[in-house]
Formats: C-alpha cells, sequence, structure tokens
C-alpha cells in the first residue's frame, strides 16, 4: 500500500536535513507502528508523505497504491486516499465542522468520479459515525475543533477518518492527550476500520495504545531514519527500557 | 438660490491664498444647475455658504492621507463601462421596490409608492413643495455630522442632488424597502440624497443594490426615533468600474437600533463616511461591512470612515470591518469613537481586519478613541494578515481543492461582519452571491 524508499527531506528555508534515507512499506491490511525519540522526525515524514509545503525532498521516493505521492497536490494525495490524523489538529474559526466535513468528502468523491452524498445521506453518515464515537451532535454544529478540548479534537480526526473512508490511514500521537475511556475510543475507530484493503501507520510514544491497536510490525525512527524493524515486542521493550539501549545497540 | 457661476467665480478668484480644491471646486460648479426653490432650498442655500468656506480637500488633508480626492474632485468622471447585469440580489423577497436609472427615479419601473405604515416619495417630484416633514432634516443632519472633520462632499451632495427618497415611517412596514440602481449612460455623474425617518416605535429595512453611475455621490441621512429600528443592507454591483463617495449622517434617539450591513465586489475606488449620533440613552448603533477587492480589473481602493459618538448612557455600538485584498488592492479604516462627558456605561466595540491574499496588496487602519467618561467600556482592535497556511493545508489533506479551500477561508474572514446582518434571508442572499463569485472567480485563476 504505502512504500517509501531512501526518503531524504530538508527544510526548505534552511539547510537542515531532517529525514536521512526513511525506508518503509506498509501492505495493505497491516498495520505498522512507529515510535522514536522527540525530534526524530516522525511528524515531519506524516506531513511529507501528505503535501505539507515547507519541506524539500532531496532524495528518494514515496508511493501510495503505486501511485507517486510526491507529484500530487494535497487534494489528490486524499482523494486517493491517505489521510492523516495530525498531532496537532487545526481550528478554522468561521468554518463550520459539518460543512467541511461534507465539502471534503463530496471533493473527494467527485474526483475519484464518484456520486455526491445528498445533504440527509451525508447527515446520516455523519451522525452515525459520531454516535460511536461519542461526539454530540452540538459539537458538529461548532466551527471545526474551535473551542474542542485536546482530546475532542482527537476524536474528531478519527470522525472525519471514518466518515473519509481513506485506505491508508496516518495517526501521528492521536492517544497523546486521550483519557483513558476517549483511548479506549478512538482504538475502537481504528479497529472498526480494519480490512484487508486498509492499511495503518500509527505514530505513537506509548505502548498503552497499542494494546488496543495490535500492530504487526513495529519501526523505531531516530535521527531521520528507521532503526529497527521488528514486531509487538519491540514496543514492550522500549516501554520498558526507553530508547537508550535500542539506540546505542545501532551505534 | 445662489447662483452657481458666480460661486464658480468666487471659487476660481481666491487664488491668491488658495486651497488645494479650489480650483476643483470652480470646475464643479461651473457644471452644475441646481433645482429652483421648493423645501430644500434653504438647506442647498446654506450648503453654498458653507461649501464655499471649506472647499474641497486636497491631498494634504489629514482626513484624507490614505484616499487621493482627485477622481471625486474632478469636474466630470470618465466614462466607465457598464458591466453586465446579473444581480439577482434580494429579488426573491417581498419588497417595495424603487428603481433609478442614472441617478434619476424611474416611476414605471418602480412598484407602487405606498405602503402600510409609510410614505415614500421621490425628492424630485416633492421637492417643489414648500412644506415637507423632511425639510428639517434634509442637509440638517449632514450639517450637524461635519465633526470632528470636514466632509465637503457631503456638502456638495446637498447642494447638488438631484433626486433621492424620502422615506416616513410610522408603523411597521411588513416589507423591506428596496432601491434599485441602474445605469445607461457611460458618464453619468450621479448625486443623491436620501433623507429616512423612523417615528417612535417604527421599523424599517432599506436595501440598495445596482450601480449607480460612473461616478456616485449618495447622502443618506436616517433619522432612527424612540424605540425604533432601522435596518440597511447595501450591495453594490459587483464588477461595476464605480467611483463612489457615500455618507451615513445617522441620529439614533433612546431604545433604537440602527444597524447598516455594506457589501463591495470590487469596482474601482469608494470611499463610505458614516456619522453616527447616538442621542438618545440605551440605544444600539451596528456599523459593518465586507470587502472584496481583487485589483485584477484595474486599481482597487475601498476607504471606510467612521465617526460614532455617544452621547448618552447606556448605548452600545459595534463596527466590524473587513476587507480581501488582492493584486494590489487597497483598503483603508480610520474609525473614531467618541464617548461625551456623561455617556456612562457606553459599551464601545471596533475591529477592523485586513485579509491580503498577495503581497503586492495592503490594507491601513487607523483607530481612534477619544473618551471623556470614565464608567465606559471601549475596545478596538485591527489586524493585517495573510491566509493561515496551517488551516489551508488541513482543508487541503482532507480532500478540499486549494480554490475551494481559499473560498472557505475567506467566507469564515467575512463571517463576523455577515453576522450583523439581521435578517437570515437577506444574509443567505449576500452570502451566496459571495460565494459565486469567489467561487467563479478561482475557478477563473485556476484556468489562467
Ligand atoms: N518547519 C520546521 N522548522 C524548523 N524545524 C523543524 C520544522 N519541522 C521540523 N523541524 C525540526 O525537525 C525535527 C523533527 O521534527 P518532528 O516534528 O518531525 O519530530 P517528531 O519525531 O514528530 O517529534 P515529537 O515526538 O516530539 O512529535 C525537529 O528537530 C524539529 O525541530
Ligand atoms: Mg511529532
Amino acid at each position: 500500500m504505502l512504500e517509501i524508499k531512501n526518503l531524504h527531506v530538508k527544510l526548505e528555508d534552511e539547510d537542515k536535513q531532517i529525514l536521512k534515507g526513511v525506508d518503509l512499506t506498509v501492505p495493505a491490511g497491516e498495520v505498522h507502528a512507529i515510535m522514536g525519540p522527540n525530534g526524530s522526525g516522525k511528524s515531519t515524514l506524516s506531513y511529507v508523505l501528505s503535501g505539507r509545503d515547507g519541506y524539500e525532498v532531496t532524495d528518494g521516493a514515496a508511493r501510495l497504491g503505486g501511485q507517486d505521492l510526491l507529484e500530487m497536490e494535497p487534494e489528490q494525495r486524499a482523494s486517493a486516499g491517505l489521510f492523516l490524523a495530525f498531532q496537532y489538529p487545526v481550528e478554522i474559526p468561521g468554518v463550520g465542522n459539518l460543512t467541511f466535513l461534507r465539502t471534503a468528502a463530496n471533493a473527494q468523491r467527485k474526483a475519484r468520479g464518484e456520486p455526491e452524498l445528498s445533504a440527509a445521506d451525508f447527515l446520516k453518515l455523519i451522525r452515525e459515525k459520531a454516535k460511536t464515537l461519542k461526539i454530540d451532535s452540538e459539537m458538529l454544529k461548532r466551527s471545526v475543533n474551535v473551542g474542542f478540548s485536546g482530546g475532542e479534537k482527537k476524536r474528531n480526526e478519527i470522525l472525519q477518518m471514518a466518515v473519509l473512508e481513506p485506505r491508508m490511514c496516518i495517526l501521528d500521537e492521536t492517544d497523546s492527550g486521550l483519557d483513558v475511556d476517549a483511548m479506549r475510543l478512538v482504538a475502537d475507530g481504528v479497529n472498526a476500520l480494519r480490512s484487508p484493503d486498509r492499511a495503518f501507520l500509527v505514530i505513537t510514544h506509548y505502548q498503552r495504545l497499542l494494546d488496543h491497536i495490535r500492530p504487526d510490525v513495529v519501526h523505531i525512527m531516530a535521527n531521520g531514519r528507521i532503526v529497527r524493524t521488528g514486531g509487538p515486542e519491540l514496543a514492550l521493550e522500549v516501554e520498558q527500557n526507553g530508547y537508550g539501549d535500542l539506540l546505542a545497540e545501532v551505534g | 438660490m445662489a447662483d452657481t457661476a458666480v460661486l464658480a467665480a468666487q471659487a476660481a478668484a481666491s487664488a491668491d491664498k488658495a486651497r488645494p480644491g479650489d480650483a476643483a471646486l470652480a470646475a464643479r460648479l461651473d457644471v452644475l444647475t441646481l433645482p429652483e426653490g421648493g423645501f430644500t432650498r434653504a438647506a442647498r442655500e446654506d450648503a453654498a455658504q458653507r461649501l464655499q468656506a471649506m472647499g474641497l480637500p486636497g491631498p494634504r488633508d489629514e482626513y484624507w492621507r490614505y484616499t487621493d480626492p482627485a477622481l471625486f474632485n474632478a469636474a466630470r468622471p470618465e466614462a466607465a463601462e457598464i458591466a453586465g447585469d446579473s444581480s439577482t440580489l434580494f429579488t426573491e423577497i417581498e419588497r417595495l421596490n424603487l428603481v433609478f436609472v442614472d441617478g434619476r427615479f424611474d416611476a414605471a419601473a418602480s412598484d407602487k409608492l405606498e405602503g402600510e405604515g409609510v410614505e415614500i416619495e421621490n425628492l424630485a417630484s416633492a421637492e417643489g413643495r414648500a412644506d415637507h416633514w423632511a425639510a428639517g432634516l434634509y442637509g440638517r443632519l449632514e450639517a450637524a455630522g461635519q465633526q470632528p472633520v470636514k466632509r465637503p462632499f457631503a456638502v456638495l451632495n446637498t447642494l447638488t442632488a438631484s433626486d433621492g427618497v424620502l422615506i416616513r415611517v410610522t408603523g411597521r412596514i411588513g416589507r423591506p424597502v428596496h432601491i434599485t440602481y441602474h445605469r445607461s449612460a457611460v458618464d453619468a455623474d450621479v448625486s443623491l440624497h436620501h433623507v429616512v425617518k423612523l417615528e417612535e416605535g417604527a421599523e424599517l429595512t432599506l436595501l440598495e443594490t445596482g450601480a449607480i453611475g460612473a461616478r456616485s455621490n449618495v447622502v443618506l441621512e436616517v433619522e432612527v426615533g424612540k424605540g425604533a429600528r432601522f435596518h440597511h443592507v447595501s450591495a453594490k454591483r459587483a464588477n461595476d468600474p464605480k467611483l463612489g463617495i457615500g455618507h451615513i449622517f445617522a441620529r439614533v434617539e433612546s431604545e433604537a437600533l440602527f444597524k447598516s450591513f455594506a457589501l463591495t465586489v470590487n469596482g474601482r475606488m469608494m470611499r463610505n463616511e458614516a456619522v453616527i449620533d447616538i442621542a438618545g440613552d440605551d440605544a444600539i448603533a451596528h456599523i459593518a461591512a465586507a470587502v472584496l477587492g481583487d485589483g485584477d480589473t484595474g486599481r482597487f481602493h475601498h476607504d471606510d470612515t467612521v465617526f460614532i459618538i455617544h452621547g448618552a448612557e447606556r448605548c452600545e455600538s459595534r463596527q466590524v470591518f473587513k476587507k480581501v485584498l488582492k493584486n494590489s488592492a487597497e483598503g483603508v479604516f480610520q474609525g473614531k469613537i467618541l464617548v461625551k462627558p456623561g455617556a456612562q456605561k457606553t459599551d464601545g466595540y471596533q475591529i477592523s481586519q485586513g485579509l491580503l491574499l498577495d503581497e503586492g496588496s495592503q490594507f491601513l487602519a487607523k483607530p481612534e478613541l477619544e473618551i471623556y467618561a470614565d464608567d465606559v467600556k471601549c475596545s478596538h482592535g485591527s489586524t493585517t494578515g495573510a491566509l493561515d497556511e496551517t488551516a489551508l493545508f488541513y482543508l487541503r489533506s482532507r480532500g478540499v481543492p486549494k480554490e475551494r479551500a481559499i473560498v472557505l477561508l475567506v467566507l469564515s474572514f467575512l463571517a463576523d461582519a455577515l453576522e450583523e446582518i439581521e435578517d437570515e434571508r437577506l444574509r443567505d442572499d449576500i452570502l451566496g452571491r459571495l460565494e459565486d463569485w469567489l467561487t467563479q472567480r478561482a475557478g477563473n485563476q485556476g484556468k489562467a
């Protein structure tokens, strides 16, 4: 599903290399986790994959289902099935949550040549998804993320994911700032979407989320590279010993 | 009636202590023909005297620091192409429609001037009468509003206005009064003067749409009586290469409500001045504008200059001005709140914001507060900024195409100003119009 090869990325305006040759493949149907120290480049990877300005790819490639991601505009990547749940979801005063989601859903459908959803069908869809995530309809009426608590913002990301039904979902620290119950809701939301046609890349610092979302593969990122790849036990190792030993091993 | 040829000669003659606008004034008066007599006569004569004394503004006038008055001063406007008329604003709403073509009332095209609780006439037909309810207001609110600076174009308007509407409301008129402007001559230089009086407890919604002239000078004098409610929504025609100056002079009595909203979508050079005198206790006055200026059709310059006078207790004023600027467009906002001694518990609010869609555009704001009472709450703020790149990326990352995302963000920027339109039907109509225009623009750009 997602294939990243030797990806090198620097800041556009600064002479600062952040990703220094990332290699990563996530096959359809699998859940991969990325862990790694603060500042190692995890969010940068997710932004570059989704097409944010400010970064320059100096080498390497990234493909989604065989399509060259790096050639596409952010909205084209979304229509191609890529979704990023932001580490810091953005507030957009004056744009209603419902308007936003409906515009997004229909824009994607249009781009894929599918029929747009009627207002009534859309409302039905979103109400149903919101209910399972315990997001009340009053929140849907408010401006995008404005006045939402940290946890509500994260749940709103998962709601968007559930409505847009992407095939490649990247979750950047969706668990941070969530209370125990909210974490369970988010994990249930993700698990409900697991399917043989869909893949997940879950960025997290904590083993806890991975107890709920069982990953197939765990990667450790450090200093702009994937330095270790293993099974779920790798996450436990990090939880118990921190990164010190792991990174020392790699050298 | 003052002889305009003499006035012109006098203006030209004071050459030794020549003021910047003198030559311009002489030229303007030279081509003037004034109506004979009638109830406006005294006010027009008074205006002639006042204008003589103050002259037209020059580039060095502090009040004209950000806007060059030259085009308004010129004896004649340049011919300006007439934009296609696709305006359908408010046409679905039950209203009383008054049509002006090149600044003349068109009775045949207008609805019958009658309604429950309202007297409506057009100025040109009514002003032959010696007695008229409007005699106490025509040019009087304008004269009272010559503070804290001179507003010569309003005086010129009182002196020269060729027509306008006179509306006196005694009850609650069930439908809005809609003034629709049309242009037929490419070089029409139009001066209109409207007088509106709401008696105690009366209610009126006044709408203005269309294109007035190649150059227009419009004065609206409004007296909102005790407990009366006045709503004003104006939306001049999009893309018309207009040159316009407008003044609103309002007096708001106790417990009354005054709300004015103006939409500008492109054009060339516009200056809107407002003087709102909140004269009675517990009154409310709001004024707002949403401006979209794309300099691609020529230079775009839009100036809002507002003066709010709090002269009574427990009154609320609110100014919300939002300008979206692109392609070297210029937006100006000068807003002043004066709280007079004794105007306790005043609640004054002012916000002016410029959204610059490129680097060549600019927004200039000059907020001022002058407060002589101690128990008041007044706040003002002004911001200038570009589109929020993070928000733009967020929208795009969800699949919203860039052009559409920009439209959404621009509309959200304007939302607070649009909120000032109370009537939802009117607001939705304006919003729809804005969205269409922005979408069409975005589409054009995509192709370019
Ligand atoms: N736009 C930027 N300007 C300056 N520095 C940046 C920018 N984006 C990323 N960086 C730097 O790149 C490095 C990687 O940042 P990134 O946010 O990708 O880390 P991360 O692994 O997600 O960390 P965390 O676990 O704290 O979220 C950091 O040193 C960060 O300061
Ligand atoms: Mg991060």
